[in-house]
């Protein structure tokens, strides 16, 4: 599990809620620290890897996907770069 | 086989070739893919529900992603903005476009299996049991995030529209409103 400075859940939210509420999470973040984001939605999966093609000030570090109490959790490092 | 002589001559053409290129990348690198912005813009055209979620989710995933986003309501696609009916100071068959149009985004139907107005409830009450934002949240999240959203003037006054019927804060505008911002955006739908 790579270091993170900060943790925003977003368990439950469904497309497009979860980048919605990391693109404010980041742009509240400062620059060079690691946010980590914990969904329950299958899809952010691959979304967040689109989303940081597109998005600015942004970066992928790693992605896994843990189980808890028989639910699987996707969970994302987004690094801001500028 | 060439003699020292040449190779030099080849040098200095390469020498000057490369040059030229390296203005020639500066040059582009000055006004990037000609003009082309981290934009999008998309019509709205249709006024069912399902279509108005389908434009939302990608406004506010578009805006999320830092491109700048520009919808314009045109034509059925306007009844995605409304807030109310008005019926007074409108002529017969204004008001009969009134009352067989949507007052609001709540009253949207599905394109299909809408079932007079069922098929849009069940569709409603899945999203909210899948934790699916609702199209009024999505509908607000974008306003936030600051999405462009113009009411075509053309087809607002051809359907009898009242400003006063419309969501407050939108701009009106026509196809060259559009187009201004399409022409610059590196994606373009037709909803």
């Amino acid at each position: 599990m790579p270091q993170f400075d900060q943790t925003l859940d977003v368990k439950g939210a469904k497309c497009p809620m979860p980048l919605v509420k990391s693109r404010k999470a980041i742009s509240e973040l400062p620059v060079g620290k690691v946010l980590q984001v914990i969904s329950t939605d299958r899809g952010s999966l691959a979304d967040f890897q689109g989303w940081v093609k597109t998005a600015k000030n942004v970066e992928l570090i790693a992605q896994e996907t843990v189980q808890e109490n028989g639910q699987e959790l996707y969970v994302h490092y987004l690094r801001r770069t500028a | 086989m060439t003699t020292p002589m040449t190779e030099a001559v080849d040098t200095q053409a390469l020498l000057a070739r490369i040059a030229e290129l390296e203005q020639r990348v500066a040059a582009l690198e000055q006004s990037p893919a000609q003009g082309i912005e981290d934009r999008l813009a998309m019509v709205v055209f249709s006024g069912d529900l399902d279509k108005a979620i389908a434009a939302f989710i990608i406004a506010t995933g578009a805006a999320s992603m830092g491109l700048e986003v520009s919808m314009f309501f045109t034509f059925w696609g306007i009844s995605a903005v409304k807030k109310q009916k008005v019926f007074s100071g409108k002529n017969l068959l204004e008001q009969g476009f009134t009352a067989m149009l949507p007052g609001k985004l709540g009253e949207l139907g599905l394109s299909q299996m809408n079932f007079f107005g069922a098929g849009a409830r069940i569709i409603r009450g899945l999203m909210k049991k899948h934790d699916v934002a609702s199209p009024e949240e999505l509908f607000a999240m974008a306003r936030e995030l600051g999405v462009r959203m113009v009411v075509c003037d053309m087809s607002r006054e051809l359907l009898g529209i009242k400003d006063e019927e419309l969501v407050e804060g939108l701009e009106t505008g026509g196809v060259a409103t559009f187009l201004g911002d399409a022409a610059r955006a590196k994606v373009t739908l037709f909803i």
